[in-house]
C-alpha cells in the first residue's frame, strides 16, 4: 500500500510530467486557454497513458529487451537484443492505439467521441505519452507498476493543465505589460505553478 | 554554390525572426529539460540539428511519392530512424552524456519542430531548400537552448561548459550557487523573459 501511495505522489506531484519534466509542453501551452478544453484533453491523456504504458511494457519485456525472446525456445533468439528498436516501436504503438481508441469511441460512445474527438490526434505527437513509455523503460517497471505509473502520470498531467487553464482564464482580466501578453506571461505562470508543485517533494 | 535570396531567407529567418521556440512555440519540452548545463544543451542542439536537417531532406526527396493519407506515418518513420541513429551514436561515443540526456534524445521523435517543419515546409519544397530550412530551424532552436543553458549553468553552478567561472563557496570561493536556477521553474521564467525581450524588440521595430 505504501508503495502504491508513494508511486501516486511521485507520478502526480513531485515528478509531474508537465511541470517538473517539461513533457507535453506544446499542447500544455496551446490548449490551456479554456478550462473545459483543458479538462477534456487531460482526460484523453489519462486514458491513452493508462493504456499505452502497460502495452509498451509488455512489448519491451517480452519482445525487445535483451533475452526477452527466450520464451520462444529458439536458441538463436535467446541472446537477441532488440532494445534499439524501442523508439520506433513505442511511437508505432502509440499512434496505433490512439487510432483504435478514436474509432472505438466513434462507434460505441458517440457522446464521448464528440467531447474528446478533436484532442485525440493531438495526443500522438504529445511527448508526455512517449516520455511516459521511455521512463517506464528506463526505470525498468514491472507490469503492475507500469499500469499504476501510466494512470498516475496521466492524472498528474491532467491536473496540471486544468489548474493552469484556470489561472490563465482569470488572467484575462489582469493588466499585463503588452510585450509580455500571451505566451510570455503563460511561461511565467507555469513557472510559478511548477514552484508550487515542487513543494510536494518533501513528502 | 551561390545562395539566392530565397535560400538565405529559409536559412536565417528561423534563427531570430521566426524562431521555432519562442515564435512558433514548437519543441519546448526538450528546450526546458536539457538546459541545466551547456554541454547537454550543446549535444541536444547538434542532435536536433542533424535530425531536422536530414528528415527535411528525406521527406522532401520522396514528397511526390507519398500518398497524402499516410504521409504522417511516413514522416514519423523517417524521423524515428534518424533519432535511433543519433541515440546510438551518442551512446557509443559519450555514454555519460547519454545518461544525462536520459529520455530526451528519444523525445526528439515527438519534438514538434521536426514534425512541424516536415509537415509545413519539406512536403512542399525541394531537397536543397528543405535542408537549409532544417538547418535554420535547428540553429534557432539551439540558440534559445544555449542562451537558457548559459544562464542556468552560470548562476546555478558557477561554471560554463564545466569550466569554473565563479568559484563557489564549497570550493573556497565567493559565489553561493543559486539553487533555483537548476530546478524546473527557473527554466520557465527564463524562457518567459526571453519572449518578453524578443517581443519588446520586435514591437519597437514596427513602430
Amino acid at each position: 500500500m505504501e508503495h502504491v501511495l508513494s508511486m501516486f505522489v511521485q507520478g502526480v506531484f513531485t515528478q509531474n510530467l508537465a511541470l517538473s519534466l517539461f513533457l507535453g509542453m506544446c499542447t500544455f501551452l496551446a490548449v490551456s486557454k479554456k478550462v473545459g478544453a483543458a479538462f477534456g484533453l487531460g482526460i484523453a491523456v489519462i486514458v491513452v497513458q493508462a493504456i499505452t504504458i502497460p502495452v509498451n511494457n509488455l512489448l519491451y519485456n517480452y519482445v525487445l529487451r535483451e533475452g526477452a525472446l527466450s520464451w520462444t525456445g529458439v536458441d538463436a533468439l535467446k541472446t537477441l537484443d532488440l532494445s534499439f528498436l524501442s523508439f520506433i516501436t513505442f511511437i508505432g504503438v502509440i499512434a496505433a492505439i490512439v487510432q483504435i481508441l478514436e474509432m472505438t469511441l466513434d462507434r460505441f460512445f458517440p457522446a464521448l467521441y464528440n467531447a474528446l474527438g478533436v484532442f485525440l490526434p493531438l495526443i500522438t505527437v504529445n511527448c508526455a505519452i512517449m516520455g511516459g513509455s521511455l521512463f517506464m523503460q528506463q526505470r525498468d517497471y514491472s507490469f503492475g507498476d507500469s499500469c499504476l505509473y501510466g494512470l498516475c502520470s496521466g492524472i498528474g498531467w491532467a491536473f496540471a493543465i486544468t489548474v493552469f487553464a484556470g489561472m490563465r482564464e482569470k488572467m484575462e482580466y489582469s493588466r499585463v505589460p503588452k510585450p509580455l501578453q500571451g505566451l510570455g506571461i503563460a511561461f511565467i505562470t507555469a513557472g510559478l505553478l511548477a514552484l508550487a508543485f515542487m513543494t510536494f517533494s518533501g513528502m | 554554390m551561390k545562395l539566392t535570396e530565397n535560400d538565405k531567407k529559409s536559412l536565417l529567418e528561423p534563427i531570430i525572426k521566426n524562431n521555432p521556440v519562442f515564435v512558433q512555440i514548437l519543441g519546448i519540452c526538450s528546450a526546458l529539460a536539457v538546459t541545466t548545463s551547456m554541454t547537454t544543451a550543446f549535444t541536444m542542439t547538434l542532435a536536433v540539428l542533424f535530425v531536422t536537417a536530414f528528415s527535411n531532406v528525406g521527406v522532401s526527396l520522396i514528397r511526390k511519392y507519398i500518398p497524402n493519407s499516410i504521409r504522417m506515418i511516413v514522416e514519423m518513420t523517417i524521423i524515428a530512424t534518424l533519432v535511433i541513429l543519433v541515440d546510438q551514436l551518442i551512446k557509443a561515443f559519450s555514454y555519460d552524456l547519454s545518461k544525462q540526456l536520459s529520455v530526451y534524445v528519444g523525445l526528439i521523435i515527438t519534438n514538434c519542430i521536426v514534425m512541424g517543419r516536415a509537415e509545413a515546409f519539406a512536403i512542399k519544397n525541394g531537397p536543397a531548400l528543405s535542408l537549409l530550412d532544417g538547418i535554420g530551424n535547428g540553429l534557432g532552436y539551439g540558440f534559445v537552448l544555449m542562451v537558457v543553458a548559459f544562464f542556468r549553468e552560470l548562476f546555478g553552478f558557477g561554471t560554463i561548459f564545466g569550466f569554473t567561472v565563479f568559484k563557489t563557496v564549497q570550493n573556497g570561493g565567493w559565489y553561493a550557487p543559486n539553487g533555483l536556477m537548476v530546478t524546473a521553474p527557473a527554466a520557465f521564467f527564463l524562457i518567459g523573459f526571453m519572449i518578453w525581450i524578443a517581443n519588446s524588440i520586435s514591437d519597437a521595430k514596427v513602430k
